[in-house]
């Protein structure tokens, strides 16, 4: 064992890699902008900074420890550094925080008044930049970029994709895409990744909130809400419910106070597209033909597939999304139903800013009308449930609306990487005694490995299974297959690392302790629902024989 | 897009230093060697087939002031206003320059693509100030009569 003497106490540490995480570990929580665990080390912004036995200061991210060092976090030097770093962040930043979207999550406000900061001497010279709002998932403000470069890391890094970069030098240096390009012109897939790590209010979700209040207020408007699995578990985070908790009752009778008209489950759109995955699944494995099968229920990843794999786009299931799905067979029924003259509204609630886009693609639309008609993530309903003066934790929880309220515990994993894996397998295997169910559990599609890999056997074949999250692994993943070093006759690719659960639309800050909350909830939900798998889904069943009949392709697939 | 020959060109100076990232700047210096500026075109391709993202190769593009992504003049004058240079009135110099092209701070180049004007912070020549270079040639203890008349000349030669 080592040990370093941190503020006059002997701390033991072992093969942490530097000296941030034995601080942490030590419990004692510096500031940091530009350090994520799961990110390579930047050691710019200087927050961290600590103070030997020898009065020398350094990044404590971007040190070694070393046995017998002796390191002070809170001396009056640093104090005055970390005041003076935060001062002169401010004195290039955006000082409008009333009006910020960021206003409550920016850790750059949070950390002034942590460090007693309340003047800024300093006149704001940088040059004002316009806000770029053409992509549909995120906005981009420039104005607010503090140059940490967790965007530029998360995205290149853990995503793969590199949409920005660091441009320019010296007071000019800005992050940005190349050659300054719109992000609508990028090849970003909207996943909202870089949201999450932004510190500021430079990168934040593009919100749709607006619209949506005005057609709750509207009587000819029947506004029919569906929730995503992974949202339950997040919601109740801005009104101090415990993490990872299960609040759809709640969510739902706030969604009716707000004056939705009708609230369902996306669960529901879950187990179909467990069904027709299925479906299809088998089909291509009968005919031995376009194999593997990749999922399709994530859009960053179908996107990434399309730009950066073109030719293996084919092997992506024809299935639409289970929100689209579930908005189609809506807007099909209220156009069987000519009597009710209300306009029908689909507002989907996801975790996900890339939902955003996705419900833009010709392929969601149906008779010339879009599926789903506004996308709004955890964090934009958390607001407007606070816009409407309502406390979450407070509210009598309600149960969903019939008919389309009733899900397996299959389609509630679907938020978490492995989860419509395990559906499927579920499905295929076709029996739901709890023993079947724990074998399942336990080949190898749980847990938070990036990569996957295991064999079930469907009839008299090994079918060979790979499961995958963040777009980087996945890159990686369809390159080796591109080369032939591996071979699956089934993909299941979420870009989210841990899946929708850490999806770019979540309400902020969340870290490791969190996102296992919300993986927990989501199996519990299934653990506790009596409905097992998909096809046990009575509605769904009885859907098939009615609204869906003959009409499966035209609202479960993409017309290609 | 550009012609085909460009990306033609670049595949060949790719393959002198080696589709690796590390040998982006030599490559890219090599490109804008080629046609006196850097196509960002050219760039975008560049960083596709070493395996980096555009974004990156535009960071590195844009840190270093050599690199341009306009067309430059057959001439390009650097005009140097260094301490020296500066002391020495270099700027009388760069105003005649500017009247005579017909040139500004951002309109940099002539219509006729025979002049651009840039300024420098030192060429390292410091004896000699105030100097200015004009492609590969020094022109030292510059007037701004003298210039005028360089730039006379090498419009005849034209
Ligand atoms: S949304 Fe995703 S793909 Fe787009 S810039 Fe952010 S991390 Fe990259
Ligand atoms: S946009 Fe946000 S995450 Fe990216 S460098 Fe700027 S402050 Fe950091
Ligand atoms: S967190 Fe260490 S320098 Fe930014």
């Amino acid at each position: 064992m080592k040990y370093m003497t941190i503020n006059n106490r002997k701390v033991a540490f072992d093969d942490e890699k530097n000296v941030l995480s034995v601080l942490r570990k030590a419990g004692i929580n510096l500031p940091t902008f530009c350090y994520h665990s799961e990110l390579s080390t930047y050691g710019a912004c200087r927050m961290c900074v600590v103070e030997d036995d020898r009065g020398r200061i350094f990044a404590s991210c971007s040190e070694t420890p070393r046995d017998g060092m002796v390191i002070y976090t809170n001396t009056p030097k640093l104090q005055h550094h970390r005041k003076m770093i935060i001062e002169l962040l401010l004195a290039s930043h955006c000082r409008d925080c009333t009006t910020c979207h960021a206003n409550g999550t920016c850790e750059l406000r949070q950390l002034a008044l942590q460090l007693g900061v309340s003047y800024v001497r300093f006149k704001n010279y940088k040059e004002q930049v316009p806000i770029d709002e053409t992509s549909p998932s995120i906005v981009i403000d420039q104005n607010k970029c503090i140059l940490c470069g967790d965007c530029v890391r998360t995205c290149e890094e853990i995503q793969g994709i590199g949409v920005f970069d660091f441009a320019y030098r010296g007071s000019k240096m800005k992050v940005t895409p190349a050659f300054n390009r719109k992000m609508s012109e990028t090849d970003c897939v909207g996943c909202g990744q870089c949201r999450l790590v932004c510190p500021t209010g430079a990168i934040t979700i593009k919100t749709n909130f607006r619209p949506v209040w005005e057609a709750l207020a509207d009587k000819n408007t029947r506004v029919v809400a569906q929730i995503a699995p992974a949202v339950r578990v997040a919601i109740g985070d801005k009104f101090g419910l415990e993490k990872g908790r299960n609040a759809i009752g709640k969510l739902s009778a706030a969604l009716r106070m707000m004056g939705f008209d009708e609230v369902y489950d996306t669960n529901l759109g879950a187990d179909i597209t467990v069904i027709e995955e299925a479906k299809e699944f088998v089909e291509r494995l009968e005919k031995n033909e376009n194999l593997p099968l990749f999922t399709s229920c994530c859009p960053g990843w179908v996107k990434f597939c399309e730009n950066k794999h073109p030719e293996m786009a084919k092997h992506i299931s024809t299935c639409r999304s289970p929100q689209s799905m579930f908005g189609a067979i809506i807007k099909e029924e209220a156009r069987c139903n000519p009597k009710d003259e209300r306009k029908t509204m689909v507002v989907s609630i996801m975790p996900c800013t890339a939902k955003k886009g996705e419900i833009l693609r010709p392929e969601h639309y149906d008779d010339g009308e879009p599926v789903v008609d506004y996308v709004l993530t955890t964090s934009e309903v958390s607001r407007m449930i606070k816009e409407a003066g309502m406390d979450l934790s407070q509210i009598t929880p309600e149960a969903l609306d019939m008919p389309f309220g009733i899900a397996s515990g299959a389609a509630a994993i679907f938020g978490v990487t492995g989860g419509v894996t395990e559906a499927v397998i579920r499905h295929v295997v076709g029996d739901s005694t709890s023993a079947t169910l724990a074998d399942i559990s336990n080949i190898g599609v749980r847990g938070t490995a990036q990569v996957k890999e295991f064999e079930v056997t469907v009839g008299d074949r090994d079918v060979k299974i790979a499961v995958v999250h963040g777009l980087k692994a996945a890159d990686e993943l369809l390159t080796k297959m591109e080369k032939g070093e591996v071979y699956y006759d089934f993909v299941e690719v979420m870009a989210c690392k841990r899946g929708c659960i850490a999806g770019g639309g979540q309400p902020l800050p969340f870290g490791p302790r969190t996102k296992n909350a919300r993986y927990k909830g989501l199996y519990k939900i299934d653990s506790k629902s009596q409905i097992k798998i998909s096809q046990d889904n009575p509605i769904v069943m009885n859907m098939y024989d009615t609204i869906l009949k003959g009409k499966e392709h035209k609202l479960l697939h993409n017309q290609k | 897009m550009l012609d085909k020959s460009y990306y033609e060109k670049a595949d060949e100076i790719i393959a002198q230093h080696g589709a690796e990232q590390k040998a982006l700047i030599p490559i890219i210096q090599d490109i804008q060697n080629e046609y006196r500026y850097l196509p960002p075109e050219l760039l975008s391709y560049v960083a596709g087939k070493i395996g980096i993202s555009e974004a990156k190769a535009f960071s590195v593009a844009t840190f270093y002031e050599n690199f341009s992504f306009d067309p430059k003049g057959k001439y390009v004058i650097k005009v140097c206003d260094g301490t020296a240079c500066h002391v020495r009135n270099s700027l009388s110099v760069l105003d005649r320059l500017y009247t005579e092209l017909g040139l500004s701070k951002d309109k940099v180049t002539t219509d006729d693509m025979l002049f651009t004007l840039e300024t420098v912070s030192c060429l390292g020549a410091c004896g000699l100030a105030p100097v200015m270079m004009i492609n590969e040639d020094v022109y030292p203890a510059m007037t701004p009569d003298k210039a005028a008349e360089v730039i006379r000349k090498l419009r005849e030669e034209a």
